[in-house]
């Protein structure tokens, strides 16, 4: 590969060296410096806190849900994206990336302006009992709109650079389109899939201000770890950073689980 | 489509331009600023609540004293303790309660403090008033939807210690305060938090300081006051940090605060007078 060719060459060994090994200090010194920040003791006992285990438990919930929803909703936004030409293409695809700009408590304000009580479309779920913030649904309603960019951006690039050929050879074997889907395109575009799940999922796990802004605060219904850790950073800080390394942790293992099982797939 | 690149590299081009002008011409503008003799800045680490107050303050001390100038740091009590002992340069600490002000002397972060000011809490109400609350009892009535800072947060606390208060009456007693707290449907992490959820009528009433009702959103939400033998007084004190670098200046500027004038403008924002 043109790649390791690149590498061989000593000048270039050493300036690549030299860049990537910086930038991987820059993200894991902080890293180090959170877990180093105190006795594992203390985050051991901050683990045991009933108020951590709840949000634990409501992020893995929330997150797992909304990350669901996203495929289910996001694939086709992807396929649309990536396999159609119409009107307007541009600017939905823009749109559908716009999420990712959003200042965080906007984006709430803007959830609040359109499911809220006086919203576009939640003054007419008032009369029929609906009432969406400060519900656990509302936690995902917002991870959903802040993580789903990072999925239709990765699956929509997987489905760009597929042959489109494949497609069309399960279409001449009279597969419909379901299943040339399924049992096609699916299992090409996997590893992009993968990465776009991982993707969205982190984004979920980290939301803070929109969930905080469209759902509120409240332990056990729509307090997940990163609004239990900022609240916990307003009095006690060890707690907040022992709080933290738990989040993070549950992310990195989950993270890197679907990196192997990507790579377990692709080779 | 190669049209279309060369008009948005030339939009982006043209917006850089702007920008560059834009910077050039706001650092020429301070270049001329700074050529009076050696001004100093102070750093003033303020609670939230008394950011349009503080505002106001900074600018007749500047006017009056054109050789300092003061810059403002806003944010909720806790998150400037810890700014402050994380090493941020401040000069001087003023909190919005009492505890977080004796962490700051007990890290030794700063030195003597004082009481400048009062503050009083009220619960407001959107002005549409969607849950129908037209006093104090209302909001123990069922569904209500009540909103309030989180217990570290200053306002949480004083909130929850009026409602114990309440629970001691006659009036109102323990099964009132239980039904209120069964109401709560969020615990904010700033006390601005709880006006905005209110002032866009997603809760039907919410505990903030009466300074909190601003000029800005006065006519959006409706106060309904907490008598004086519920009410809880926030004290806020103020103190120059051990590490400023200009401690007589940021004494003075505190001497300023607690002035007739000083007070004066934090009265106009229904800040309470401290008493000496």
């Amino acid at each position: 590969m043109s790649k390791s060719l690149f590498l061989s060459r000593w000048p270039a060994r050493i300036f690549v060296g030299v860049l990537a090994g910086c930038f991987f200090l820059f993200l894991g010194v902080p890293l180090v410096a959170l877990l180093f920040h105190e006795p594992p003791g203390l985050l051991w006992a901050a683990m045991q806190r009933p108020e951590a285990l709840q949000a634990l438990q409501l992020s893995i919930y929330t997150t797992s849900v909304s990350t669901l929803l996203t495929v289910l909703f996001g694939l086709p936004v992807a396929y649309v994206l990536a396999r159609m030409q119409f009107p307007g293409h541009d600017l939905l695809e823009t749109l559908v990336t716009l999420p990712t700009v959003f200042p965080p408590v906007v984006a709430g304000v803007a959830l609040l302006l359109t499911f809220g009580r006086f919203g576009l479309i939640g003054r007419y779920l008032t009369p029929l009992g609906l009432s969406i913030p400060f519900t656990t649904p509302a936690v995902i309603l917002a991870q959903m709109f802040v993580s789903s960019p990072f999925f239709i951006n990765t699956a929509k690039a997987g489905l760009e650079q597929l042959d489109r050929r494949y497609e069309q050879a399960a279409y001449t074997l009279r597969a419909s389109p379901f299943y040339a889907f399924r049992r096609v395109v699916m299992p090409l575009i996997r590893p992009a899939l993968l990465t776009g799940i991982g993707l969205a999922w982190a984004r979920a796990l980290g939301e803070l201000g929109a969930t905080i802004t469209f759902a509120g605060n409240f332990p056990g219904v729509t307090q997940t770890m990163p609004i239990a850790v900022y609240i916990a950073a307003e009095s006690d800080l060890d707690t907040a950073v022992a709080l933290s390394v738990v989040l993070l942790a549950v992310s990195f293992g989950l993270l890197l689980a679907l990196r192997i099982g990507r790579g377990r797939l692709v080779g | 489509m190669r049209r279309f690149r060369h008009a948005l590299m030339l939009f982006v081009l043209l917006c850089t331009l702007f920008l560059a002008a834009c910077g050039g011409s706001t650092s020429s503008t301070t270049s001329t600023a700074t050529t009076a003799p050696a001004v100093t800045t102070l750093n003033v680490f303020a609670a939230a609540s008394l950011k349009e107050s503080f505002n106001v303050i900074a600018a007749k001390y500047t006017r009056a004293h054109p050789n300092i100038t003061i810059k403002l740091n806003f944010a909720g009590s806790q998150i400037l303790e810890q700014q402050i002992a994380s090493g941020a340069p401040a000069d001087v600490f003023a909190s919005a309660d009492q505890t977080t002000m004796q962490k700051a002397v007990d890290a030794g972060l700063v030195g003597n403090s004082q009481v400048f000011v009062k503050n009083r809490l009220t619960v407001i109400i959107p002005a549409a008033n969607p849950g129908n609350i037209n006093t104090l009892k209302d909001l123990s009535r069922k569904g209500v939807k009540i909103d309030i800072g989180a217990p570290a947060v200053p306002a949480g606390k004083y909130s929850l210690q009026v409602l114990a208060k309440m629970a001691q009456s006659s009036n109102y007693g323990p099964a009132y305060e239980n039904a209120v707290k069964v109401n709560f449907v969020s615990q904010e992490t700033d006390v601005k938090a709880v006006v905005n959820k209110v002032q866009l009528g997603e809760v039907d009433a919410g505990f903030v300081y009466v300074t909190d009702v601003t000029a800005a959103v006065s006519n959006k939400i409706k106060m309904i006051d907490i008598p004086d033998n519920f009410n809880v007084i926030a004290q806020y004190p103020i103190a120059v940090t051990k590490s400023s670098a200009h401690s007589n200046d940021a004494r003075a500027f505190v001497q300023y605060i607690l002035s007739p004038e000083g007070q004066a403008v934090l009265q106009q924002y229904h800040f309470i007078a401290f008493n000496p």
